[in-house]
């Protein structure tokens, strides 16, 4: 069966150019635009630091994410572990000589660009686990090493990243992890498990969390209970969404943006500052393009031959989601404050790197999606 | 290696595919969940957070209302408000805070003290908020930073409203000072409370204190737009506010003056009114102090200086000052006397300088006695022997209805000034009340004297003197021109009614004294009625006050003018401040060799201009020895001002 279509391996550069997924790319381009705009707005209206560098990360990776789609999806495949290894590689760095800011050791400096190697986890540990489920039999997946070997190479990133501390970033590495497991096939005893031991165990596992985390734990639960302190982002940000309206307050006249009463407003909270502008219909439009986004890549994953890239685009599509669900849920108030920021809107590179390169082997597998990967 | 066989290769996909379309529904549940947070907060809380979000950004801003001016009654502003130039700087907008201020320092000259005084306050403060650097700063000065303002980056020279008492000291007891409002301010007034700002003035006594309400104004109020540090972004809207309610008051500006100077370097007080109206003419007290000294806090030694002087500059002493009437009490025991009938007029008494009644020695101030005396000559002269045989005919409780009457023992101005008192007009229930003793007759001697238990201040002896003055009628004090004045025609009208009614009714029930007091009680309710029974008794009364200044042996007589114009009537008083011992007695010492605090106060009350009188007065001086040396010549230089100032008065009177 899978002979047969061999020959498509070798195709012509103008018919990888129509094979490409143009809606998703248009979707793309469209929330970096938004982006752009967003951005501008947290400028105060001009062109200025974030802005700029926002929308020349934008175009760069952008070109990078199509630089990579016409690679073959196979050379991706070949490079899996590899990328999982550098990634904790510079995991481990960034733990022993990394840069700290605001109480977390978490960057690399590469004197280009400051690095966050635990954004690049994100996408390293769904490639590294599609590569590894790629080989499984159906019938060993749930046997004792194919359980174990991935959950060393989960935990193993997990506990870098925590201690960095980023509480956010390896809640969002571990629920990937998961999700890919998941997807692969263990057996859903396991899971079960799993969380029955999580929620027995979260009592203790809080008593080790930092103060701060523990506050904005109980923030969460009453934001009221200490308003001008752990719960003033989240009333600040509600009031910013709340405010906004059906229409917004309008593009660069979002109060609660521009008289700086939103937390974090470049990276985080970027979402609040977008919906009090442009107010529910406008929030309709971002969650739609990233519906869209996200069901491309499915649609994606669903057409390619190999296995490596099914899972890998379900993987994706699964944490894209994840990541703005979690972001969202913050934001509007309905999960606890933890660092994590929302795909390509938010401000900083190593996230957008991430993002793109994610992207970058999803458009890979569409125009490779009948390569056949030994 | 291949992709695992056919088999598992199919199960393998059958498995993600299932997995995978499970996840899609758990998305779009949360989906959905998202979408519809965002509607509960957007649209179904929308107004609630569109509130909290204008809470957040919104700030208004009070501005310190204008205060309301005192006029004098010529209209002459004697409390304004007055351009005050300031420098202001705002530490943020400064490159380089310490070398602008020395350089300040160095055009302003003042010292390191308050230089590290601004560095202190620069800490404690956001850097967006204003330092004043110099409340109060000369034009000279002014200008100067002006001139090297381009040198001064971040300096803002600024014109602001500050009070002013353009008369300085000569009103300080009428109309107080203002300062910052203390914690005490808010508390006890509410307006003050709801209308406060940093840096308000309040008033802190005198009117200033009683009329806060009507002076304060309203503010007017900033809208700001902030950002999340409190920091202004700009003016969303401006609501001026309106400024203080004016004060008129009844004071002539320029007798005000010439009593501040006719009392400088001694203690004292001066009240002059109109004996029809009951205008406050002018009304001192002294020492004074300046109370434009008080508006940007006064410094501490001045203060102490104040506070500690022995003269009492602090306390308005016209209406918080008790002293023992003496001798100008006199006209009100004769009067009782003859109201009661006790005696007739030309009852002779003969004077020794001493009397021994009950076992106990009475003196005469006049040691070698006055001889034979009629009641006429005894006010003339003073003769307080005579008043000794008086006072026992007429007893204490008769003299205190009468005194009552012409307005001793209660407050003249009501409520005006916070701290006026009322004084004690004894009788044998007063002293049974209060003391929880028994009345001795002896001290009914010494009260037709004035002294003893009784206790006045000097605004009710001006009081009784213009009430007798014109006539014998109630006046009713004041010192706000009020909405409806009456004229003086008007009240001259019913005076003259009042009178022909008395005669009238004293015709008909000439000997029924019950009757009179119950008839007390009906004209209680009249207003400008006679405190007389028979009104031939007062032109008695002002009579012997008369021949007391003009005639000579009378007691002021070296201080009487004889123009007609100014031709006044007075009666002088010398109350001891202390128990004269018979050793003192004999030894007869000059005034310059008793120490100040036993000298006697020197009083004297005067009306004129004796043919039509209009005016009163009261003068004390604090320990200046005896009445008619250093009280009744300050009378008289006032009393020729007070008539002088007539006219004008009365041109404005039409006017207003």
């Amino acid at each position: 069966m899978y002979s047969n279509f061999s020959f498509t391996n070798q195709q012509t550069f103008f018919q990888k150019l129509r094979s490409i997924d143009y809606l998703l790319l248009i979707c793309i381009l469209l929330v970096g635009s938004i982006s752009c705009f967003a951005m501008y707005s947290t400028d105060g209206g001009e062109v200025l630091y974030h802005t700029k560098n926002h929308a020349i990360r934008f175009a760069l990776f952008f070109t990078l994410m199509l630089v990579i789609s016409f690679i073959n999806i196979k050379m991706w495949f070949s490079l899996s572990y590899l990328f999982y290894g550098v990634t904790l590689i510079l995991l481990l760095w960034a733990s022993l000589y990394g840069i700290t800011a605001s109480g977390s050791q978490r960057w690399i400096n590469l004197y280009f660009i400051n690095l966050q190697p635990s954004e690049l986890m994100k996408i390293a540990i769904i490639v590294c686990f599609a590569k590894y489920y790629h080989r499984a039999q159906i019938h060993s997946i749930n046997k004792f090493t194919n359980i174990f070997v991935p959950l060393v190479i989960l935990i193993i990133p997990i506990f870098l990243v925590i201690t960095q501390p980023d509480l956010g970033t390896s809640i969002l590495i571990a629920l990937s992890g998961i999700m890919v497991l998941w997807l692969a096939g263990i057996n859903i005893k396991y899971f079960v498990i799993a969380s029955i031991t999580f929620v027995i165990s979260a009592p203790f596992i809080i008593s080790f969390l930092k103060p701060y985390q523990k506050l904005r734990i109980l923030s969460f639960f009453n934001p009221d209970r200490d308003p001008l302190g752990a719960g003033y982002q989240i009333i600040q940000s509600k009031i910013a969404v709340g405010s906004g309206g059906l229409f917004g307050k309008g593009f660069l006249k979002g109060t609660q943006g521009y008289l700086e009463f939103l937390p974090e407003k470049h990276t985080d909270f970027i979402f609040t500052l977008y919906s009090e502008e442009f107010g529910f219909l406008g929030s309709l439009l971002l969650l739609i393009l990233y519906v869209i986004i996200i069901y491309r890549i499915i649609n994606i994953g669903m057409i390619s031959r190999s296995y490596f890239s099914k899972l890998f685009c379900y993987g994706f599509a699964s944490s894209i989601f994840i990541y703005i669900a979690v972001n969202m849920s913050m934001v509007l108030g309905l999960l606890p404050i933890v660092g994590s920021p929302l795909p390509i809107m938010s401000y900083g590179g190593s996230s957008m790197l991430a993002t793109m390169i994610g992207f970058g082997i999803v458009m890979s597998s569409r125009i490779y999606n009948n390569q056949i990967i030994s | 290696m291949i992709s695992g066989g056919h088999d598992t290769g199919f199960n393998k996909l059958k498995t993600i595919n299932r997995r995978m379309f499970i996840f899609s529904a758990a998305k779009a549940v949360i989906f959905f969940g998202i979408v519809g947070r965002l509607f509960s907060l957007q649209i179904s809380e929308n107004k609630k957070y569109l509130t909290l979000s204008d809470k957040n950004r919104l700030r208004e801003t009070r501005l310190p209302p204008i205060r309301g001016e005192f006029k004098d009654y010529f209209g002459n502003t004697i409390a304004g408000n007055l351009k005050v130039y300031q420098l202001h700087v705002i530490p943020e907008q400064v490159e380089d805070f310490r070398s602008l201020l020395i350089r300040l320092r160095d055009i302003l000259k003042f010292d390191n003290k308050t230089l590290s005084k601004i560095f202190a306050k620069k800490k404690t403060q956001k850097p967006w908020e204003t330092i004043v650097i110099s409340e109060n700063l000369s034009w000279d000065e002014f200008s100067k930073i002006n001139f090297y303002l381009h040198e001064l980056p971040g300096a803002k020279p600024v014109i602001t409203v500050g009070r002013s008492y353009p008369y300085g000291e000569s009103y300080t007891h009428i109309l107080g000072y203002v300062s910052q409002a203390s914690v005490n301010d808010l508390v006890n007034n509410k307006v003050i409370k709801e209308r406060n700002v940093p840096g308000l003035r309040v008033g802190k006594s005198g009117l200033e204190k009683k009329f806060e309400n009507e002076l304060i104004g309203t503010n007017s109020i900033q809208r700001y737009e902030v950002n999340a540090f409190g920091k202004r972004i700009n003016q969303i809207d401006f609501k001026e506010g309106s400024r203080g309610q004016t004060i008129n008051l009844t004071i002539d500006t320029e007798i005000q003056k010439l009593t501040s100077d006719l009392l400088r370097d001694k203690a004292g007080s001066i009240s002059v009114m109109d004996i029809y109206t009951g205008d406050i003419i002018a009304m001192n007290s002294s020492p004074s102090f300046d109370p434009n000294l008080f508006l940007y806090g006064i410094d501490e030694k001045l203060w102490n200086s104040i506070k500690s002087d022995p003269l009492n500059p602090l306390l308005n002493k016209t209406v918080s000052g008790l002293y023992s009437p003496g001798s100008t009490i006199k006209p009100i025991v004769a009067l009782s006397a003859l109201e009661n009938d006790v005696i007739r007029p030309d009852k002779q008494v003969k004077c020794e300088g001493k009397v021994e009644m009950y076992g106990e020695k009475y003196h005469c101030w006049k040691k070698k006695g006055h001889g034979f005396m009629s009641l006429k000559n005894s006010i003339k002269q003073s003769c307080d022997i005579y008043f000794y045989e008086l006072a026992r005919l007429l007893g204490v409780d008769r003299l205190s209805i009468t005194a009552k009457k012409f307005g001793l023992g209660t407050k003249v101005l009501g409520e005006y000034f916070e701290n006026e008192k009322e004084g004690i007009v004894p009788s044998t229930e007063w002293k049974k009340e209060i003391l929880g003793q028994n009345w001795y007759l002896g001290e009914t001697f010494i009260t037709g004297i004035g002294q003893g238990y009784i206790q006045t201040n000097p605004l009710q002896l001006c009081l009784m003197t213009a009430q007798l003055a014109n006539g014998g009628y109630k006046i009713y004090p004041k010192i706000r021109v009020g909405q409806n004045q009456k004229s003086y025609e008007s009240i001259k009208r019913i005076m003259k009614e009042n009178e022909m009614e008395a005669r009238e009714e004293a015709k008909e029930k000439d000997n029924a004294l019950i009757k009179a007091t119950e008839e007390f009680l009906k004209v209680e309710k009249k207003e400008h009625q006679p405190l007389y029974r028979n009104p031939e008794n007062i032109k008695f009364v002002l009579d012997a006050m008369f021949k007391s200044t003009n005639e000579i042996y009378g007691t002021s007589y070296s201080s009487r003018i004889d123009d007609p114009k100014y031709q006044f009537a007075g009666k002088t008083g010398t109350s001891q401040v202390k128990r004269i011992t018979e050793e003192e007695r004999e030894l007869d010492l000059d005034i310059s060799q008793i120490p100040y605090k036993n000298r006697d106060h020197a009083w004297f009350i005067a009306f004129g201009p004796y043919e039509n009188p209009r005016y009163a007065m009261s003068v004390l001086v604090e320990h200046g020895g005896s009445g008619s040396k250093a009280a009744a010549p300050i009378a008289q230089k006032l009393m020729r001002a007070v008539v002088d100032r007539h006219e004008e008065r009365t041109k404005r009177n039409i006017m207003v």
